[in-house]
């Protein structure tokens, strides 16, 4: 499948687009760990694609040097049919990448609204002697973005909480307004770093068809961490699967499953 | 009347969005405006002004800008004292040197170069935060108050080594100098106050704010949105620093008149900014009102109760305030960090939802 170059549609009528990201020979160290070993992986437009493996396999490594927070000493990310320079994650962020991270990072001091709001940050341009005046200008891209940040609370079902200071919602609400804030930006890739991690049945099938609807509507790729192996074979088109840093299978689900050194990494063959 | 949003619905984004959403309070904020604006210039006398209303709106001013700081923004700054002394200095320079333009224009040019002079100076909490950044905004308060000391031409090499403001008017009415009259030398503090919280309010209610507060509750998430971490600080230096210059400018043009450096913008200068915005509520613009106005008044107060009314020895009553600020800051930081304002916020809610609570 991977040779189609621009795209195929899959077996429930979604259409996936060309390759929009590529990681060329990734590595990443820190120190003498190398949490990241010579990896490489596209992700297609429109796709859920799932990265998967068992703890310190360097997963969220792989996402932190997708947005910028680490640079690796090799290998090249190659963005939109271009090779991305060096950049700060506020600079990938205004490329239309957004993410969430595994340890929930919201702003406890604001509320909800203004969570979401500071997802459309990006958006908003309009200059500091506008704002202080705020009458006019101001004022209207406020409004403008409101009914946006509004639109995302209702999508994900958090209308009523709209005003509640975050640090007073629980685990799960927390985690789906840090996907709120995400959205906020209408980003054209997502990056979530394990979204139900800790979350109850219920509400990782609430997760779950939030991704899928996201993906649905609004056509954003994504690109997901998950443990919960029933989840990924259920949310995604395509799997890569890291151990120890190293690519050890990267497929449809099926595939995936299927593969021996998978079986092993996730059994506890080779090492644990 | 009863203090209630029932039949107070929102009908639009904007009018979510207002400074006082609730009725009620719009029409209390219009009457303290009307008071302040209309009605005290006509009973205010030398004493008032210069024991409580000067020092409370000069104060406020600074409190501000220091709240958007640290409150807003979440960088520690103990400079405030250094930050007032360039606006005070940039005052006298363009004072003496355009008599002829009008002080608004000055006052607010001495704010510019304020927060040009903060921005340096914050340059560094781009590497450094928390303790750290609060000990190098301290090495800016003694090496700003060294600098206006020791450089006669910030002093036009004056044999007191003082500043002086020399007289000007506004519109005609003399405004500095020693033949100013009241209820001109409030009204003047009053317009740039007024503008202050406008302005304050505006930045933090939108973007600007919120790239603020991002950046203060976690730096991280705050890049990952889009912040540009630099460029979010600087910001709040800029017009922290802007804020605090113009105050800077007020205290020695408008209040005092004449001023020595060291005196008046010691370190002590950037405490008392501090306490005020500990105890008014951090990230609260209103708070920064109350916490000017609590710690103007309570040496008044208590010189009147203490010394006046029961007699008591003046030192002991310059210590029990002491105490009283110390007591306060302690229970204020672990107990309620957001201050009066939250307090008052709070009666509110509960006001709102009385006699009912649930
Ligand atoms: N900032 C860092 N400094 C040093 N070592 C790091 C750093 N970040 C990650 N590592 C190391 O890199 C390896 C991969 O970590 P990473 O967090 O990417 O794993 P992961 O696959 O996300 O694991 P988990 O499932 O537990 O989240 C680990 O050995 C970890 O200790
Ligand atoms: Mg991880």
């Amino acid at each position: 499948m991977n040779d189609l170059a621009d795209g195929y549609v899959t077996a429930d009528g979604r259409q996936i687009g060309p390759v929009v990201m590529e990681m060329k020979n990734i590595t990443l160290r820190f120190g003498g760990v190398e949490a990241i070993k010579d990896i490489s992986f596209d992700i297609r437009q429109g796709e859920i694609r799932a990265i998967i493996g068992p703890n310190g396999a360097g997963k969220s490594s792989m996402l932190n040097v997708i947005s910028g927070f680490y640079v690796p000493q090799d290998g090249e990310v190659w963005y939109q049919g271009s090779r991305r320079p060096p950049m700060k994650p506020y600079e990938v962020a205004q490329q239309g990448i957004a993410r969430t991270f595994q340890n929930i990072a919201l702003f406890e001091g604001m509320t909800v609204l203004d969570n979401v709001m500071t997802g459309r940050l990006t958006n908003m341009k309009t200059g500091m002697l506008w704002q202080s005046i705020w009458k006019g200008k101001a004022e209207r891209e406020e409004t403008e973005n409101r009914e946006v940040a509004e639109k995302i609370i209702d999508f994900l079902e958090i209308q009523a909480i709209r005003k509640t200071p975050v640090s007073r919602l629980s685990y799960g609400l927390k985690k789906r307004v840090e996907l709120a804030r995400a959205l906020a930006a209408e980003p054209s890739i997502l990056l979530l770093d394990e979204p139900m991690a800790g979350m109850n049945v219920e509400e990782k099938e609430d997760m779950s068809r939030f991704i899928l609807d996201v993906n649905d509507e609004f056509g954003t790729t994504i690109a997901l961490i998950e443990h919960d192996m029933g989840v990924v074979m259920d949310l995604s088109d395509r799997v890569v699967v890291m151990d120890y840093g190293k690519k050890i299978g990267d497929g449809t689900p099926h595939e995936v499953r299927n593969n021996q050194d998978v079986i092993d990494a996730y059994l506890g063959v080779a090492h644990d | 009347m009863f203090y209630r949003e029932a039949g107070d619905f929102s009908t639009s984004y904007p009018e979510d969005s207002q400074t006082f959403p609730i009725k009620f309070d719009r029409y209390r904020y219009y009457l303290v405006l009307f008071i302040a604006i209309v009605v005290i210039p006509f009973f205010i006398n030398d004493y008032w002004v210069n024991s409580l209303f000067l020092p409370f709106l000069i104060y406020a001013i600074a409190a501000i800008g220091l709240n958007i700081l640290v409150g807003y923004c979440g960088q520690v700054s103990l400079g405030t004292g250094g930050f007032m002394a360039v606006g005070a200095y940039a005052c006298y320079k363009l004072m003496t040197s355009f008599p002829d333009v009008s002080m608004v224009i000055l006052v607010l040019l001495s704010g510019l170069i304020t927060a040009l002079v903060g921005v340096i100076f914050g340059l560094p909490s781009l590497r450094i935060k928390g303790f750290y950044l609060a000990v190098a905004t301290l090495a800016a308060q003694f090496f700003l108050v060294w600098l206006f000391n020791r450089v006669p031409w910030f002093y036009n090499y004056s044999a007191s080594g003082q500043i002086s403001a020399p007289e000007r008017t506004f519109f005609g009415i003399e405004i500095t100098g020693p033949n100013t009259q009241a209820w001109a030398t409030y009204l003047f503090c009053l317009m740039f106050v007024i503008a202050s919280a406008y302005v304050a309010r505006n930045l933090t209610r939108g973007s600007m704010g919120r790239k603020w507060m991002a950046i203060r509750d976690m730096d991280i998430a705050a890049e990952i949105i889009g912040v540009n971490p630099l460029r979010a600080k600087l910001t709040a230096f800029a017009v922290s620093s802007f804020f605090i210059g113009i105050s800077g400018a007020l205290f020695f043009a408008i209040y005092l008149g004449a001023v020595e450096v060291g005196e008046v913008f010691g370190i002590q200068k950037s405490f008392l900014v501090l306490f005020m915005i500990i105890i008014g509520g951090l990230g609260s613009i209103f708070g920064s009102f109350a916490g000017a106005a609590f710690l103007v008044l309570l040496p008044v107060a208590l010189k009147i109760v203490g010394v006046d009314w029961l007699d008591w020895p003046t030192d002991i009553v310059a210590h029990l305030q002491l105490v009283i600020v110390g007591g306060l800051i302690i229970v204020f930081l672990i107990a309620e960090p957001h201050g009066l304002a939250q307090l008052w916020r709070v009666a509110k809610e509960k006001l709102r939802l009385w006699p009912f609570p649930h």
